[in-house]
């Protein structure tokens, strides 16, 4: 049987000779990134802009009217509405503002939604109520500190892995992948204008676990390298780090991305965000791996000779607690 | 490598299939099927957006509970001078700025004074909860402290845990969760909750019930602008109710609280047709609503429910058995529905609903549909890529793959956790990622081969040099899973257990039981070469 290659034998692919223009790339998409968040600004969903907001899927139709929908609800008298497609064309998310004092009268918000609601059912007998969410401002402004927070303490905690297990130079070459990564990520909501919402903050900081693999998998290749090839010139060595575990860093992104893609079209709607969050994270994590792992620690001065005396004793102590000296 | 005692794998094949069986009950209820109720059956949880359901968040108004502890204490001092022999004198009394003060008429009063208020400053377990401070020799301030505070509203809100719990029974749902999250707050999850109006109406009434004496001294223009007597406060009639929109001044003290009830009933009143509602005093609220009524006839007083007034009936005659009858413009429903909540209790300190999600029940159904057929296309599509591209080591992953499911499942099952829609999407990512600790091994094994390894040396190595790069991989992925944990509430935290149960699962299957497969067959065939 003659079994599948993705990559052939041998390949040998000069990635540092595109170092520049791959890390000029990289540099303008993490700022495009932040521009697209800053013009644009995310569409934060209920759970970050409080409110309340009401999920309906028209099961019956092509696709929700949404148009006539903005016009109905707007007629409610609770201010513009936000009516927007729910990770697909058939479900909606309705969002209203709170108005002031509502968040003091228990009840009052949900009562909202549920006018809301009575009205499109009105004009619409088929639909279905998928869901009435209220969020207080100060929960959602809670929800938005805690999300922050809790994404740089996973990015600064794996980076410091990353740095123990490897060199400092590593560790910042993880850190700078991260940033890169979940810049991305942001600035592809920021520019899509799909809504930003928890579940999207959940699929960021999975994907600051997951985007990493393959980065570990070229990163223990180099450590490898850099101790059996002790006179090897360094560009040539990342190229060749690369280059072995490549059909490895295809392989693992493409048995996720299978895994992924059907989920993506024949899913839960209410998933399609985080799923496409995801997804994309790990694309561009597998990019950051393959071009920018090696050169970035070429540009930070990973030596050979900087780096076997330290590791070396790493080497002794592993060697220690598998019980081998 | 390719010795694997018996015991080790009786151990490991006992370790999958009984993680694996676990996982069966929910697999029969997924499918609809009925599980034999003689066998045990953990199931995994649907959480609130599968199931479908209401997840309230409440807190608590903690500055309540700080003017209220005030005003107890403002009563409790009153009473102590009062009661003392002789008598203590006081005056000037205020209870602002977070502190109650008040003045001796004598100075001389002042160490009996202390020693009367000496025990009361002390709480429960020997801490102190107030501080008391002596000012110009005769002025006595009483200052909360930060740990009586603190133990007052951690007392406070389990009992409205409590009362909340006992509300809720009432309405007579099917498995509540209620916790206290926080100093603060209460999560109540209600699951498959159709409205969630009746629930949220019954917890935001505090049914704080209050009978205070009208003040008759107090100038009816004032009271309509809101403004007290000295001694007196003023509250507006509650909405529904005749007087509606006017205010009425009441005795700031001397009145009593509806919280030493047995018993409140919705009932109709036989001489006008009134939907009322009857309470019960237990002896000690019986005797104080006696000692009120006798030596106040012919006077009215207000009967006030959280704030507002509902009536201020006269007092006809005493009222000694014990019993009351609160009329209010009630309609039945409204009448039950104070009845439940007298009965559950009064909340200690008012809740205020600041988050609330609702799902409809068929969301839930459909999303299952939808995941499993994603996850089912998803696998499908793994296992053809792991079969093609690595042939019979792609057949062990595959086999991996599948107990690494039934586990990850039979394991939630176990642990009692929660199956949300995020979880759906951790499955999914749990299956796509599971294998790449196969692909790195096996991807090791053809480079060792390429380099002219024999067969079981190569297979030594592939196990061996890629275990470093599972290891690093799979703690960068626990890292960002217990961020998530941390970071989440409900849903996101469904997704979090998933991903990080899935990381060991994965581990064991992709890489332990694999191992025990291949080392299994070389030492059956001891194969020359291998396809990989």
């Amino acid at each position: 049987m003659k079994l599948l290659k993705l990559v052939p034998d041998d390949t040998n692919i000069k990635f540092l000779k595109l170092r520049i223009p791959f890390f000029v790339l990289s540099i303008v998409l993490i700022l495009g990134s932040w521009a697209a968040v800053f013009t644009n600004g995310l569409n934060f969903g209920v759970d970050f802009a409080g409110g309340q907001e009401v999920r309906m899927t028209f099961e019956e139709r092509e696709a929700a009217p949404i148009a006539s929908l903005r016009e109905l609800v707007g007629g409610l008298g609770y201010g513009e509405p936000v009516v927007q497609e729910f990770g697909g064309p058939k479900t909606v998310s309705i969002r209203v503002a709170l108005p002031e004092g509502a968040e003091d009268t228990p009840g009052a918000a949900t009562a909202i939604g549920e006018k809301v609601i009575a009205a499109i059912a009105k004009e619409y007998p088929d639909v279905r109520t998928d869901g009435n969410d209220t969020v207080s401002g100060k929960v959602a402004g809670e929800f938005r500190d805690q999300a922050i927070l809790a994404l740089l303490a996973a990015m600064v905690a794996v980076s410091i892995y990353i740095w123990v297990r490897f060199e400092w130079q590593f560790g910042v070459g993880a850190m700078f992948a991260l940033v890169h990564d979940v810049s991305v990520t942001v600035g592809l909501f920021a520019l899509t204008q799909m809504e930003f919402s928890l579940q999207i903050v959940a699929a960021i900081l999975a994907i600051i676990g997951y985007s990493l693999n393959d980065t570990v998998v070229v990163y223990d290749r180099i450590r490898e390298n850099l101790k059996k090839f002790r006179k090897m010139p360094l560009p040539e060595l990342l190229d060749l780090s690369v280059n072995e575990t490549l059909s490895r860093t295809v392989m693992t992104s493409l048995t996720l991305f299978v895994a992924l893609i059907p989920l993506l079209i024949f899913g839960p709607p209410s998933l399609f965000g985080m799923v496409a969050a995801i997804t994309v994270g790990l694309f561009i994590g597998t990019y950051s791996s393959v071009y920018m792992a090696g050169p970035l620690l070429l540009w930070m001065g990973v030596t050979s000779n900087s780096f076997v005396p330290t590791e070396s004793a790493v080497d002794k102590q592993e060697k220690l607690a598998r019980g081998e000296v | 490598m390719l010795e694997f005692p018996l015991w080790k794998k009786l151990w490991l094949w006992g370790l999958t299939l009984a993680a694996s069986l676990l996982a069966l009950p929910s697999l029969f209820n997924v499918a609809g099927l009925d599980w034999p109720s003689s066998l045990p059956d953990p199931q995994v949880n649907l959480g609130l957006d599968l199931a479908g359901g209401s997840h309230l968040l409440l807190e608590a108004k903690a500055d309540d509970i700080r003017v209220q502890r005030l005003e107890n204490m403002e009563e409790t001092v009153r009473q102590l001078m009062r009661n003392a022999k002789p008598r203590i004198r006081i005056g000037d009394v205020s209870t602002g700025e977070g502190r109650m003060s008040f003045m001796l008429d004598s100075p001389a009063d002042i160490d009996r004074a202390r020693g009367l208020l000496e025990p009361v400053m002390q709480g429960a377990n020997l801490t102190r909860e107030w501080d008391l401070t002596v000012v110009d020799g005769q002025r006595i301030v009483l200052t909360p402290t930060a740990s009586g505070i603190e133990a007052a509203l951690d007392s406070a809100m389990d009992s409205a845990t409590e009362v909340v719990r006992r509300r809720i029974d009432e309405l007579g749902t099917r498995e509540p969760t209620i916790i206290r999250q926080g100093a603060t707050r209460i999560v109540v999850q209600v699951p498959g909750l159709e409205d969630p109006d009746a629930l949220k109406s019954l917890l935001g009434k505090t049914a704080q019930l209050e009978f205070k004496l009208v003040d008759l001294n107090a100038l009816p223009e004032n009271v309509q602008a809101g403004i007290a007597p000295a001694g007196s406060q003023v509250f507006p009639y509650a909405p529904g109710t005749p007087m509606e929109g006017r205010f009425e001044a009441v005795r700031r003290l001397g009145g009593i609280r509806g919280d030493n009830l047995t018993d409140a009933k919705a009932g109709v009143d036989p001489n006008n047709n009134q939907n009322v509602v009857n309470i019960t005093f237990d002896a000690q609220g019986g005797a104080k609503f006696a000692k009120l009524t006798r030596e106040n006839v012919g006077k009215p007083f207000a009967i006030i429910l959280d704030g507002q007034v509902l009536s201020a009936p006269n007092i006809n005659e005493p009222i000694l058995g014990g019993s009351a009858q609160i009329s209010g413009s009630f309609t039945a429903e409204s009448a039950n529905e104070l009845a439940i909540a007298l009965n559950s209790g009064a909340l200690p300190v008012p809740l205020q609903v600041i988050e609330e999600r609702t799902v409809g029940p068929d969301l839930g159904a459909d999303s299952i549909r939808k995941g499993l057929l994603a996850m089912t296309i998803g696998s499908l599509a793994v296992i053809v890529l792991m079969v093609a591209t690595y042939g019979r080591f792609g057949i062990y992953a595959t086999v991996a793959l599948v107990f690494n499911v039934l586990m990850l499942l039979g394991l939630m099952a176990l642990g009692g956790f929660t199956l949300t829609l995020p979880g759906i999407a951790g499955f999914v990512i749990t299956i796509g990622a599971a294998v790449d600790a196969n692909v790195l091994i096996n991807e090791r094994i053809r480079e060792e081969r390429k380099r002219g390894r024999k067969v079981v040396a190569a297979v030594e190595m592939g196990y061996k040099e890629a275990g470093r790069a599972i290891y690093d991989a799979n703690a960068t992925n626990f890292i960002s899973g217990v961020a998530l944990f941390a970071f989440g509430s409900g849903p996101v935290k469904g997704f979090a257990v998933v991903l990080v149960i899935g990381l060991f699962t994965s581990v064991f299957t992709g890489v332990t039981l694999t191992r025990m497969f291949v080392a299994g067959w070389l030492r059956k065939t001891r194969p020359n070469d291998i396809t990989i």
